[in-house]
């Protein structure tokens, strides 16, 4: 008798598909604990800081004339895409190659080790967008937004959070122990990162001898963008640097993070 | 099946395994018998083509794993030592999820997924999460997930480790199902039960090596003889004893807490130990098994 397998190699963006449709079976179970750090985190910033605190600031030239909370909505919902990315590339990811094992698990089927990255990286990008779009929705009920261009702050936002995912996954996919290193990293730099970089106040207001910080953190860069579609005042130029800053980090944290995920599964 | 030539795995500067030939037949079961650490894990997970070799040559399913990985996986099936299931989806999200990855349809993988909770015995906790389940479930449910491809050349690391004896002849019979179907089985193991009653040929492995290779009643033959008598004796009696009955056997090996006398008649060597005066505390006479196989090649037990 011969056994004629019925398996089969499927194309690389296919197989990153499936890894997503694995993830969604699983956020099927669980989406309802997951709501509240995606959509709904941002949102009870939105009222503390743009309504509670907004109403206690003056529209001024810092805030180019508008109210404060059409001046923060924009920038929250990055900083919320920022912070969400931070938490599913760091210990879900490590769950994959160590608790979990979910990595190992998948690499011994037609699927690749980039081929995972891949899933993970898009699985990301399709929750920024979803808790964006819940968020968009209720800033908007609560008159948050000047226009439209607040569909492409939803946009700004995900590829933000992406941006800094996939040096994260790299991170991830190096580190062997607990991750005590994650704990630092929220720490020293998306905690000072969601503060100072041009989400609250503009950057203006640093000092210029540390304002150098604020210029290389992603999040200060997707803040400048997300304001500029909406709000307007951003030059075709600063724009399109902004967001080739973005696409280099996103485009080096990839090509590190899969070197780094075949070093880890393929041993 | 499988072919390999000199086939080496280092990790740095260690060599867990260290240059071993191998050739597993179509519908064979085949098995890797030997001590933790003699490289069998190694072994399977450069056949399974998720460890690369690192020298040698290998060949699967008439393939090059260093080149044709995915499509080699995308006809094997490989139940790794440790379980790697989904813990947090139900038994038959698990299987469902994991069969796409084969490029199965859906309605393939649901159909797939009720037929092999049959096969399994899981039904009756398909939508139940695996988290809670028991070692011997997750155990039957990993190694139902590794059939959702229908797989050629199925690959078990150890698959009975730590379960039940209920449990493991359950396993045992599920696996004489997929032989009979045709599959080819390649299965490590320490318990030399599990090699005599799994494999129709197996290598024996210590250190990295292949020490012999044979079916397990011409390994048997081969290195041991048809019968063994066990002696224990009272706590500093067995030197004295030793020394008085070593010519009974064509060969003895003194354990720390027994002698073992090699004889084809074991009844017969148990008379004459008595005649000459010799009061073991207990005796037993058994067959030859693979372990007494394994203590003449390498000195040493299966399992300490
Ligand atoms: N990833 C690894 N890195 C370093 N050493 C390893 C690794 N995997 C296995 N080893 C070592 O290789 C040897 C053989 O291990 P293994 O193949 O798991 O043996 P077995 O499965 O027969 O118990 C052991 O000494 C083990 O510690
Ligand atoms: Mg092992």
């Amino acid at each position: 008798m011969t056994v004629v397998s019925s398996g089969r190699v499927v194309g690389s963006w296919r197989a990153a598909w499936l890894r997503v449709e694995g993830h969604w079976a699983w956020y099927r179970r669980y989406w309802t604990s997951n709501l509240y750090s995606s959509g709904l985190q941002p949102l009870m910033y939105l009222l503390a800081m743009g309504i509670g605190f907004g109403s206690q600031v003056e529209p001024g030239p810092a805030t180019g004339g508008l109210s404060y909370v059409h001046y923060v909505a924009p920038a929250l919902l990055v900083a919320g895409a920022v912070q969400y990315a931070v938490g599913e590339s760091t210990f879900p990811v490590l769950s994959g190659f160590k608790w979990q094992k979910d990595f190992i698990a998948v690499t011994a089927t037609p699927v690749t080790p980039g081929q995972v990255l891949g899933g993970q990286l898009i699985w990301v990008s399709m929750r920024l967008l979803l808790s964006g779009v819940v968020y968009a929705l209720i800033a908007w009920a609560f008159g948050a937004w000047l226009n439209a261009g607040a569909a492409l702050v939803v946009l700004v936002g995900a590829l933000t959070g992406v941006a800094c995912a996939a040096p994260l996954m790299a991170i991830a996919a190096t580190t062997y122990d607990e991750g005590t290193r994650f704990t630092s990293i929220f720490r020293f730099i998306v905690m000072p990162m969601l503060l100072f970089a041009g989400t609250f106040f503009p950057i203006e207001q640093i000092p210029v001898a540390i304002r150098w910080l604020a210029w290389v953190s992603p999040l200060w860069h997707g803040n400048e963008l997300a304001r500029g579609v909406t709000l307007g005042g951003l030059d075709l130029v600063p724009a399109l640097g902004h967001l080739a800053f973005l696409l280099a980090l996103f485009a080096a944290g990839g090509l590190v993070a899969r070197h780094y995920f075949y070093r880890r599964l393929v041993v | 099946m499988v072919e390999a030539k000199a086939l080496v795995k280092r990790f740095g500067d260690f060599e867990a395994v260290r240059g071993i030939d191998l050739h597993v037949r179509r519908g064979e079961a085949f098995g890797f018998l030997g001590p933790n650490g003699a490289g069998k894990s190694s072994t399977m997970r450069m056949i399974a083509c998720v460890s690369p070799r690192s020298d040698g040559e290998l060949s699967v399913l008439g393939l090059d794993p260093d080149r044709e990985g995915p499509r080699v996986r995308a006809r094997l099936g490989f139940v790794p030592q440790q379980d790697n299931l989904d813990t947090e989806l139900t038994v038959r999200q698990n299987l469902q999820v994991y069969g796409r990855y084969f490029g199965l349809s859906r309605a393939h993988v649901r159909e797939k997924a009720h037929e092999l909770m049959e096969f399994a015995q899981l039904t009756e906790r398909a939508d139940d999460e695996v988290e809670p389940l028991s070692g011997g479930m997750k155990r039957r449910l990993t190694i139902a997930r590794s059939l959702v491809n229908d797989p050629e050349l199925l690959l078990l690391d150890e698959p009975t480790t730590g379960l039940d004896p209920q449990a493991r002849h359950l396993l045992w019979d599920r696996l004489f199902r997929l032989k009979s179907a045709g599959v080819t089985l390649i299965v490590t193991t320490h318990y030399m039960d599990e090699a005599e009653q799994l494999c129709d040929r197996l290598v024996v492995m210590d250190d990295g090596r292949v020490v012999a290779e044979g079916s397990p009643s011409e390994l048997i033959t081969r290195y041991s003889t048809r019968e063994v008598l066990e002696l224990r004796f009272a706590p500093g009696e067995q030197e004295g004893a030793v020394a008085s009955v070593s010519d009974l056997g064509e060969r003895v090996e003194v354990l720390p807490d027994r002698v073992l006398l090699y004889t084809p008649t074991g009844e017969a060597a148990l008379e004459r130990v008595h005649d000459r005066g010799v009061r073991p505390l207990s005796s037993l006479v058994r067959r030859s098994t693979l372990e007494d196989v394994f203590l003449r090649l390498t000195g040493r037990s299966l399992v300490d």
